[in-house]
């Protein structure tokens, strides 16, 4: 089952997703990265039905391009997960996107922001967000040891024990993560967290 | 679970003498799991009047931008605010356009109409009006609601004694209710000015 989850520090959001694409019973692969790079400051993590992922959230990506290109400005984080929200919104009643979304985004206006977008369209600014079985385990952690103003070392350190009860608890537990933070120096990946590494591809 | 209990809420409108009060819990949860506790249920949409929109919060947030949208034209052409009873028959239309595919919200209106008298109304989701004299109440915590307000209400009760009463009626029905709670927020209206106030309740 897809986990997905993250968190808000002291001018950072973090956010993790594990990285297996499940068909049924069959593992097509453990290293699917599941948080795309939306633009220089803003991540979203995004799980459920992966058609629907792959497609919403690249539909998302090249329209806050779009917005860029026209206005010359980017988007501020609040802005795009509105625009995320009205989409999903206006797709529910014709055809839903079965996709849940956390936002993660850094703006120097306002600093760092973790937006919860789930797949009928609620939108909630939140410091701490989950989605999937896992959410039991990790919002449980982190309403335990989360506190705002968290340094990263803080922040892997809680990600990390998030990590550990998923791996531990759950019973269909994703063995791999990918962590992804986005600060004042823009987005990026952070590290994986592998207890299964796919085979290499064997030479010809 | 029916649609309307998805996410959870509680609503309550009350009469005082010149003012009004409406409050709202602050939970935002997906059936059994809590997500926020600081969801704002309750919106202005002007000086004078005041929409609280229970039951699930996609539609919620859907249907109070259209009404901003609305609200903000008719104050373009009419060069004034809405009149309560005026909004009040808005949403009810809005609602009623989608009589085959609803919205799955029940609004609380209450405004202070001419002469500075306050007005208070719900409505089921597809836009019935039901006006009361007292107070209205809506959402999974409603029955508790209507118990509670109905022995605490008094006539012309002063702005301090409303919001007593009100915070009151709403704690104690939220604590019987698992899918609303954690916490209060509690708007008193007179013509001069609004208090909005956060109550501690129970945080479970």
């Amino acid at each position: 089952m897809e986990c997905v989850f993250g968190l808000v520090g002291n001018d950072f959001a973090v956010v993790a997703a594990d990285t297996s694409a499940v068909h049924s019973i069959l593992v097509h692969k453990s290293n699917e990265d599941k948080i795309m790079i939306l633009d220089s400051h803003k991540l979203i993590a995004a799980s459920g039905e992966s058609g629907d992922r792959v497609q919403f959230t690249e539909y998302i990506q090249k329209n806050v391009a779009l917005y860029q290109f026209r206005n010359g400005i980017p988007l501020t984080t609040a802005a795009a997960a509105n625009f995320t929200r009205g989409e999903l919104a206006t797709a529910l009643r014709k055809n839903p996107y079965f996709v849940n979304i956390l936002l993660a985004g850094y703006d120097k206006e306002t600093g760092p922001s973790l937006y919860y977008i789930d797949y009928i369209a609620t939108l909630h600014k939140v410091d701490k967000g989950a989605f999937g079985y896992g959410s039991y385990f990790s919002l449980a952690m982190m309403d335990r040891h989360y506190h705002s103003g968290m340094t990263v070392e803080e922040a892997i350190e809680l990600v990390d024990k998030c990590i550990v009860e998923i791996r531990s608890r759950l019973v269909v537990a994703p063995p791999n993560f990918v962590i992804k933070i986005v600060d004042k120096e823009g987005a990026r990946e952070y590290a994986w967290r592998e207890s299964v590494k796919d085979a290499a591809v064997a030479s010809a | 679970m029916s649609i309307f209990e998805y996410n959870g809420s509680a609503l309550v409108a009350m009469v005082g003498k010149n003012c009004f009060a409406i409050a709202s819990d602050r939970r935002l949860g997906v059936q059994l799991q809590t997500i926020a506790t600081d969801f704002q249920r309750i919106s202005k949409i002007h000086d004078r009047v005041f929409l609280g929109l229970s039951g699930l919060a996609t539609d919620a947030q859907t249907l109070y931008q259209r009404l901003v949208f609305r609200h903000k034209l008719y104050q373009l052409r009419e060069e004034r605010d809405m009149k309560p009873e005026t909004f009040a028959n808005l949403v009810s239309a809005i609602l009623y356009e989608k009589r085959f595919g609803p919205y799955f919200c029940q609004p609380v209106i209450a405004g202070l109409g001419d002469e500075d008298k306050p007005f208070i109304c719900t409505m089921d989701s597809i836009g019935a009006k039901e006006l009361a004299k007292d107070f209205v109440v809506a959402g999974t915590a409603s029955e508790s609601l209507y118990g509670a307000c109905e022995s605490m209400f008094k006539q012309d009760m002063e702005p301090e004694e409303l919001f007593e009463t009100v915070s009151q009626a709403l704690l104690s029905s939220v604590d019987r209710d698992c899918l609303s709670g954690w916490g209060g927020h509690v708007y008193v209206v007179t013509p001069t000015e609004v208090k909005e106030r956060i109550l501690k309740g129970r945080m479970d």
